[in-house]
């Protein structure tokens, strides 16, 4: 029999670095439609629909000006608390929510993993995408906020406001990364599944979302510096509100931060998806 | 040309507890891995390590155009084999080679999302397999034609019944037109006249060049839609070869009792220690075991039951079952009003079964049960037997070239 060529060949383990994007970019039918999946399935048989998007930012927004705002007098350097939490809120949501989609990906699409094949990485980010939608929706009920707030004087936006989509491609890298590093070991240690929630909320505390990080001083503000959702978020305020402490070093240190957590998490994911299914 | 090659493939699983297991457990078996020797997967062998072959060196070749049977029972490796196929997991050792592109139908619902529609599905399920949504759109009329749920066609596919689903994920990967299609035990859902539909189908499809890898357990249907079988037995390939050769292989290799009609130990389907048969057999007057009887002469059947711990009566059922593994005939004490009570120890049951079989080969399960229905033993395959053209009287001889079936049915006769 002479040599024939073979279209596929299937192997024990790919290589650590083996990612085959001609493949991804053949299925971006595929990609659109688990985009469309994701986002109608999450208002399928709600009343209010896409509706629910907007309510959430501004309830929580809200909660915190009567909580932190009101009654526990956190500063917010003089800005409109309102406008200030549902700043770091709207841009943190979607860190969030990446976050949370990301990590439980083999759990919650186990049924379709263990029948057919595809690239499976396309699941990530249509979950990206999808939060991207969610995202953009929420964006405009800040901007028509922030807007009325611009108009009476009482903010005074700068070019950093421009930053924002670079802020929001890193906050995607991060988001991406950290839910694609839980989701490899989440398969095998479901303990981490009750731990991402609540990790993701105390992380919030750790995000200068309830308070301006220009009132931490010393060691306390660059551990809460490390995380590079706090350099972002403050980038957003400083562009958008006029307030908040950003240097090009803090907001370079976050990129690059958040694009090797990217990298990392691609590279265990991609390690991880030939053979999850036997170990869910 | 050829359309797969499978080059020493093996898929090693680890049993018990490891797959959740703590961080701790998972370091240790860091350490350990290397040491560990993996079992076959013969099942009817205590454990000795916690490693196993679910697949061993299967090496096999189809070219384009061939519908290829795999049969094996249950555990022999059939759906690890179909999972690994379909990238579904990675083989362990040895590589796979496929040429065109591939749509597999494993289990029900093949990659559905229960919140979506059926339409919605079946542009999920076509991109899922590699289709675009022009070439999705130009098969939508036939698919949904073919599944027959077009009433249900903008429901939410959880409100399928199971049927349903199955008819719907059968249409897609059927009319997508894959160059290989892959199908495991999925039609068993459908209704008779859907998996006619269906096998027609993979006819069809084959007809056109495509290659179709069937799993099933109805020798039947592999009979009539394969040329090529394959048995899988403990993970390896016991068989290679004419589809007929293959099942007549399967069937010879589920007999699990001795010539002399001894059970060995651990081959029965259950084993909850409350009693076991030790022995079945159709034996003659000189005490041999018979395989060949006459035409509607006596089926003697005789019976050990060796009971650990229950004493009282006990159902007896018999299952007549055809060359195609179709069961024909249910024979069970209770519907001859006939009890039958056990002792501890040894119990000898002597059976008569009325011989109505027509000539041919059949095959034989055997179960005794507590009078609730809860099985005692089961042995599946437990006896072979034939019967001839050979009357049990000459009046009675068999004349007709043609079988017509396998029970010769009863009536009376009668002239006005």
């Amino acid at each position: 029999m002479p040599d024939q060529k073979w279209d596929r060949v299937i192997e024990p383990k790919k290589g650590w670095f083996s990612l085959d994007l001609a493949e991804l970019a053949r299925h971006k039918d595929l990609l659109f439609l688990f985009f469309k999946r994701d986002v109608i399935s999450v208002y399928k048989q709600t009343v209010l629909g896409p509706v629910w998007f907007f309510i959430q930012p501004i309830i929580t927004s809200l909660v915190f000006t009567l909580i932190f705002g009101n009654m526990a007098k956190i500063s917010t350097d003089g800005m409109p608390p309102f406008l200030f939490y549902l700043t770091g809120m709207t841009l943190w949501n979607y860190f969030a929510s990446t976050v949370t989609n990301n990590a439980n990906i083999f759990g919650a699409n186990q049924t379709v993993f263990g029948k057919v094949y595809f690239p499976r990485l396309l699941v990530p980010l249509s979950n990206i995408l999808a939060n991207l939608f969610k995202f953009s929706l929420q964006l405009i009920i800040f901007l028509g906020i922030w807007i009325y707030y611009t108009s009476t004087g009482r903010v005074e936006p700068n070019v950093y406001a421009w930053l924002l989509p670079l802020n929001l491609f890193f906050t995607s890298c991060m988001g991406l990364g950290i839910g694609l590093i839980l989701s490899s070991f989440t398969v095998k240690y479901r303990d981490l599944t009750f731990l991402v929630g609540f990790g993701v909320q105390l992380l919030m505390y750790a995000s200068s979302i309830i308070f301006p990080l220009s009132i931490v001083s010393g060691k306390l503000r660059y551990i809460l510096l490390l995380n590079p959702m706090t350099s972002m978020i403050e980038c957003m305020k400083f562009g958008f509100l006029g307030q908040g402490v950003v240097t090009p070093m803090y907001l370079a240190y976050a990129y690059g931060f958040s694009f090797i957590i990217l990298f990392i998490g691609v590279l265990l994911f991609n390690r991880k998806e030939t053979d999850f299914i036997d170990s869910v | 040309m050829l359309a797969l090659k499978v080059n020493k493939v093996s898929k090693i699983y680890r049993l018990g507890e490891f797959n959740t297991s703590s961080a701790f457990q998972s370091v240790k078996a860091l350490f350990k891995r290397n040491q560990e020797e993996i079992l076959n997967n013969n099942r009817t062998q205590e454990a000795q390590s916690n490693l196993i072959y679910a697949l061993q060196d299967i090496d096999f070749e189809v070219p384009q155009g061939q519908v290829l049977g795999i049969i094996g029972r249950n555990g022999a490796g059939k759906s690890t084999l179909l999972k690994v196929l379909s990238r579904v997991t990675s083989p362990s050792r040895g590589s796979i080679q496929i040429k065109g592109r591939m749509a597999s139908l494993l289990e029900v619902g093949t990659g559905f999302h229960p919140d979506l529609t059926g339409l919605e599905n079946i542009y999920l399920n076509g991109a899922i397999l590699g289709m675009n949504k022009r070439e999705i759109k130009s098969k939508l009329e036939e698919i949904v034609e073919f599944s027959g749920v077009r009433q249900y066609i903008d429901t939410p596919v959880k409100r399928y019944s199971s049927g349903m689903q199955v008819r719907l994920a059968f249409a897609v990967a059927a009319h997508l037109e894959p160059d290989i299609m892959i199908v495991d035990e999925v039609l068993a859902v459908g209704d008779a006249d859907f998996q006619e539909k269906c096998i027609g189908k993979m006819k069809t499809v084959s007809g056109e060049g495509r290659t179709v890898l069937f799993v099933s357990h109805s020798m039947g249907t592999i009979r009539s839609l394969c040329t090529r079988g394959i048995l899988l037995k403990n993970g390896q390939m016991a068989f290679d070869g004419s589809v007929e050769d293959c099942i007549d292989g399967y069937l010879k290799s589920a007999m699990l009792v001795g010539e002399d009609g001894s059970v060995p130990e651990g081959m029965s389907l259950l084993n909850n220690g409350m009693g076991r048969i030790t022995k079945v057999g159709m034996f003659n007057q000189e005490g041999h075991i018979e395989k060949v009887v006459r035409f509607k002469s006596d089926l003697p059947i005789s019976i050990s039951f060796n009971s650990a711990s229950y004493a009282g009566p006990i159902l007896i059922g018999i299952q007549v079952k055809n060359v195609h593994n179709d069961k024909i005939v249910d024979y069970v004490n209770s519907y001859d009003q006939s009890s039958i009570a056990v002792e501890k120890g040894i119990s000898e049951l002597e059976i008569k079964l009325d011989n109505q079989f027509l000539p041919g080969k059949y095959y034989l399960d055997l179960t005794i049960a507590l009078p609730n229905g809860e099985a005692i033993d089961s042995i599946e395959n437990a006896l072979e037997f034939s019967v001839s053209n050979l009357g049990a009287t000459p009046e009675l001889n068999y004349n007709s070239t043609v079988v017509n079936g396998y029970v010769s049915g009863k009536a009376s006769w009668l002239m006005k």
